[in-house]
């Protein structure tokens, strides 16, 4: 929002600071760093967020997110995330009982097979209610922006069959969350070896062709991860790689996989190495040459990931991207070359480039610009934190993502959703946002209401499963008296001006002013300056 | 064969929507006031080997064990279109529409540039400039800035939630929402509430922009996709399923087409072709692909009645893919690609381009379909013979593509 460039007029009516400057003073300078702060590091803030963070100082409040691990959850999140069951099941068991094995135990009853795909649907509902969650209400707002980020950057789609819908949460869980603000190797490491990378792209069956008992041909080398590991998640696609090298790459990666049947029998380690897929010939990549035979096969891919993170084209690329999503459609090319320089210095440290980049002049000097346009999921998450509700049933907000375009966990090309104007900018998206807008600020939306009680696991153990209890019983006491049929009561507009620091231009001022005031919350919502940030 | 008669072979009366829009509407439409032309694009690299199959090329059956589309006449076979390419079966329902000679191919078209990356393809083949990543512009919307400007008119639409990247530009386009939500009334459309938006977004550069344009296509949409629209599609319906997803789409253009005589292009996409495994044969994923595909076609022709006539539609997608099935019984990126170009002006009923063949010389980089015609070459065929754009129009909307070589593809069109 161009909070710094725009003059904070404000009108009596509607104003809480009185402030009609045209320099801004000292406080109401500190007051736009620290708005810009909880825009950029976090998804906007709530209500009292921009108090706290000026008592506590722009500085410190960045230093803080940069250490979510020292940010204590609020008991009413942890407890409404420990009531979301199906997030807790490890990645194997979350196959052998949800399921592939699932599914085959159902036969060819067609009601059985329904409970399997309703069971695996809830689990993908599960892990958005967990990520909704948290970027709505979790105070570690960095540790979310970047968890989204990273899951953006190494994509994989939950309706890609039955393993995308059970894995897709167990996969930020384990192979992106831990690392959203650590070493880019590990993150890499763990997004190649996680089941639901290796099925998504395929390489689980990636195989050096061999002779099956019957002394048959089978198998063969499947490109899919090979390629886009390099096109999108390390060198970029101008990063200097051929295909010579896709297709090497492949080769070395021949065996990285899991195995069904183990993991139906109960093994807990879902990524596995088999050698018998592995191709174990010369392969020479990137200028490199891998002997086969001197290697046991697996610590091949380790190396060919270690050269990949290491590379200055995945320097220059992650850093670009990291600009591109915290500072500019354009980023300042300054600012990226620094941003690789600390990337290659610190061997990828995530949270050294961005503190890097927080310290920059060209992010604080972002702020005096017309600012970003938000994303479909930045918007409807920003708009739900300034009107302060607690979400019981997320149904609302899933599917104002899924018109918006940007279904959660729904991107189904690798490259994942795109965080630049030009892409989300049109004019159909402008009057769905407003509908959302209005819908949002006239108290429209059934947010309050329960959920019904969900599946049974199919093929649970031993009453591991609740049935899924209602997630809001531990909020009951700090949720105002619902609307008519489970909707919020409509926000204050009062108080949703005050939480967001009063942007607004003479002219969204002036149409406040002259509007019905039961119309303002939506149109605050809508207005152009939240579109930005 | 006619077109109500096709119809009724094809099984599909009960499927037609927007019933004043349908059949009844075809003597009594507006006369056709403009040329159209609408592209479909394929998103993610459909294996053009296995839409328009060289059955008479033994390499094709050599490479392919698990997934070839047998030859024509056997079971599962391919639908034989000139004794050497045959249709993919479940393109069953846009055969016709070759016997009526509305329907060609370019087989082994593509890009000039080799990138096998989905994401940059698209990008050269929405922005037509093979290898430029810095055109700021789809071709599309430069196309559509140089054609007769109707200030106020709807000129061009976008099906699906994002503007795509071959209509970004200074020129208007209403993108339309997919499915039955388009027609359903929304607090933007109440009075009280659009006229205190239209003084919050007053002038307010890009967004105000967005916000008009998005106003005025909504009102127009409304319009067009009325409520009583989708009753009476309802009561066309005869109780029989409704057309779902691209037919559905495709089924309110071409209502949009007849209500709009200003309306001259459109664009829509379908996803879900980057067959790594698991392709399937005559059955299976890309089977269950191409089958809405050809019924939305199918329907949108038409739908269209009389305007067909006036109408070119063109499928095309990034790439195609290896010519060697992988080892899941699918296939990888490749290169060429078949085009598919139908409507009244095609001279259709004939496969155009060298074929190049899929022998190890002929292939390129010894593992894809070759390119023999470049893709911008059959575009640029129809935008000056269709559309009517002059030469120096046509250097606007293809720098840089080749004004010659166009082979046998100078004869696509019978204008």
């Amino acid at each position: 929002m161009p909070r710094i460039a725009l003059c904070a007029i404000t009108l009596t009516l509607l104003s809480f600071s009185g402030l009609s400057a045209a320099d801004p003073a000292p406080g109401q300078q500190t007051e736009q760093k620290a708005l810009y702060a909880l825009d950029r590091l976090g998804y906007g803030p709530r209500p009292g967020d921009l108090d706290r963070v000026m008592a506590m100082g722009v500085d410190a409040y960045v230093n803080e997110q940069l250490a979510p691990e020292k940010i204590a959850e609020p008991p009413e999140l942890q407890q409404r995330l420990d009531a979301l069951e199906t997030t807790k099941i490890s990645t194997a068991d979350l196959f052998r009982d949800y399921g592939p094995p699932a599914r085959k135990a159902a036969g060819a009853d067609e009601d059985a097979r329904k409970k399997v795909e309703q069971a695996a649907h809830h689990v993908a509902e599960e892990a958005q209610q967990a990520r909704m969650l948290r970027a709505l209400y979790s105070p570690a707002q960095l540790q979310e922006v970047m968890t989204d980020f990273w899951f953006n950057h190494f994509n994989v789609f939950r309706d890609k069959g039955i393993e995308g819908h059970i894995w897709v949460g167990a996969y930020e869980r384990d192979a992106i969350r831990p690392y959203a603000l650590g070493h880019f190797r590990d993150l890499l490491g763990a997004t190649a070896k996680h089941p639901a990378m290796l099925y998504y792209l395929d390489n689980w069956q990636s195989s050096v062709p061999h002779q099956d008992k019957n002394g048959d041909l089978k198998g063969g080398l499947n490109e899919n991860y090979a390629r886009e590991v390099m096109e999108l998640h390390t060198l970029g696609v101008d990063g200097g790689y051929t295909q010579k090298d896709v297709t090497e790459l492949a080769r070395i990666l021949t065996g990285w996989t899991y195995l069904p049947r183990e993991l139906e029998a109960g093994t807990t380690q879902p990524f596995a190495f088999d050698p018998k897929r592995h191709d174990f010939g010369d392969k020479h990549f990137l200028g490199k040459t891998f002997t086969g035979a001197d290697s046991d096969g697996e610590e091949e891919g380790e190396r060919a990931l270690d050269l990949l993170a290491r590379s200055p084209a995945t320097a220059k690329h992650i850093s670009y991207q990291l600009a591109q999503y915290f500072v500019a459609d354009q980023p300042p090319p300054e600012l990226v070359q620094r941003l690789a320089k600390r990337f290659r210095d610190s061997n990828g440290d995530i949270r050294e480039v961005l503190r890097t980049l927080f310290h920059s002049k060209e992010f604080w000097d972002a702020a005096g610009s017309e600012g970003k346009f938000k994303t479909p999921y930045r918007y409807v998450v920003s708009a739900v934190r300034a009107s302060g509700i607690n979400v019981i049933n997320f149904k609302p907000l899933l599917g104002a993502l899924n018109q918006f375009g940007m279904p959660l966990y729904g991107c189904q090309t690798p490259d994942g959703y795109k965080n630049i104007e030009s892409a989300w900018l049109n004019p159909d998206a402008m009057v769905y946002r407003l509908n959302f807008a209005n819908a949002l600020g006239n108290g429209n939306l059934p947010l309050y209401q329960e959920p019904q009680a969900a599946p049974a696991a199919p093929m649970a153990m031993g009453g591991a499963m609740t049935g899924g209890m209602p997630v809001s019983m531990n909020l009951a006491p700090q949720t105002p008296a619902p609307g008519p049929q489970n909707k919020p009561p409509p926000p204050d507009p009062m108080v949703l001006q005050a939480t967001l620091g009063n942007p607004f231009s003479l002219k969204t001022s002036e149409a406040l002013a002259s509007a019905p005031p039961r119309l303002r919350a939506g149109m605050i919502l809508g207005s152009p300056e939240f579109m930005r940030y | 064969m006619d077109r109500r008669s096709l119809l009724k072979n094809l099984g599909m009366v009960s499927l037609l929507p927007f019933g004043r829009a349908g059949w009844a509407y075809a003597g009594d439409g507006p006369a056709p006031a403009g040329k159209r032309m609408i592209v479909v694009m394929l998103r993610g690299a459909v294996d053009g080997l296995n839409v328009v199959v060289p059955h008479a090329d033994n390499d094709y059956y050599a490479m392919r064990s698990s997934i070839a589309i047998p030859k024509p006449g056997t079971d599962g076979g391919a639908l034989d279109l000139d004794g050497h390419f045959g249709l993919h079966p479940a393109l069953a329902p846009i055969l016709p529409l070759w016997q009526s000679r509305k329907l060609a191919f370019v087989q082994a078209c593509g890009s000039p540039d080799p990138t096998r990356s989905h994401f940059d393809a698209q990008d050269y083949m929405e922005s037509g400039t093979p290898g430029v990543k810095s055109t700021g512009t789809g071709w599309m919307n430069r196309a559509l800035g140089t054609l007769p400007q109707r200030p106020g008119m709807l000129e061009a639409v976008s099906f699906g939630p994002v503007l795509p990247r071959i209509f970004s530009g200074p020129g208007a386009v209403a993108n339309v929402p997919l499915g039955r939500e388009a027609s359903r009334a929304t607090a933007m459309d109440k009075a009280e509430i659009n006229e205190a938006f239209d003084r919050m977004y007053a002038d307010n550069g890009a967004l105000g922009d967005a916000y008009r344009e998005g106003r005025k296509s909504r009102q127009q949409i409304l319009t067009d996709l009325s409520d009583a629209d989708v009753k009476e599609m309802k009561e066309a319906d005869n109780g029989a399923p409704s057309p779902k997803g691209f037919a559905l789409d495709t089924a309110q253009l071409a209502t949009l087409l007849q209500r709009t005589p200003e309306l001259q292009l459109a664009f829509m996409q379908l996803g879900g072709w980057d067959t790594h495994v698991n392709q399937g044969g005559s059955k299976g994923q890309l089977a269950n692909h191409l089958q809405p595909l050809a019924e939305g076609l199918a329907l949108l022709a038409n739908q269209l009645g009389p305007q067909f006539d006036d109408t070119v539609i063109v499928v095309m997608s990034e790439f195609g893919r290896t010519a060697h099935e992988n080892g899941n019984n699918g296939t990888d990126h490749g290169h060429g690609n078949v085009m598919w170009v139908l409507g009244g002006p095609v001279a259709g009923g004939k496969v155009y381009g060298d074929w190049p063949g899929l022998s190890a010389s002929g292939l390129h980089e010894g593992r894809d379909l070759a390119v023999t015609t470049d893709f911008r070459t059959v575009l640029a065929r129809v935008c000056e013979q269709h559309l009517r754009l002059p030469d120096r129009h046509l250097d606007a909307v293809f720098p840089q593509a080749p004004r010659t070589g166009a082979g046998n593809v100078k004869h696509l069109l019978t204008a």
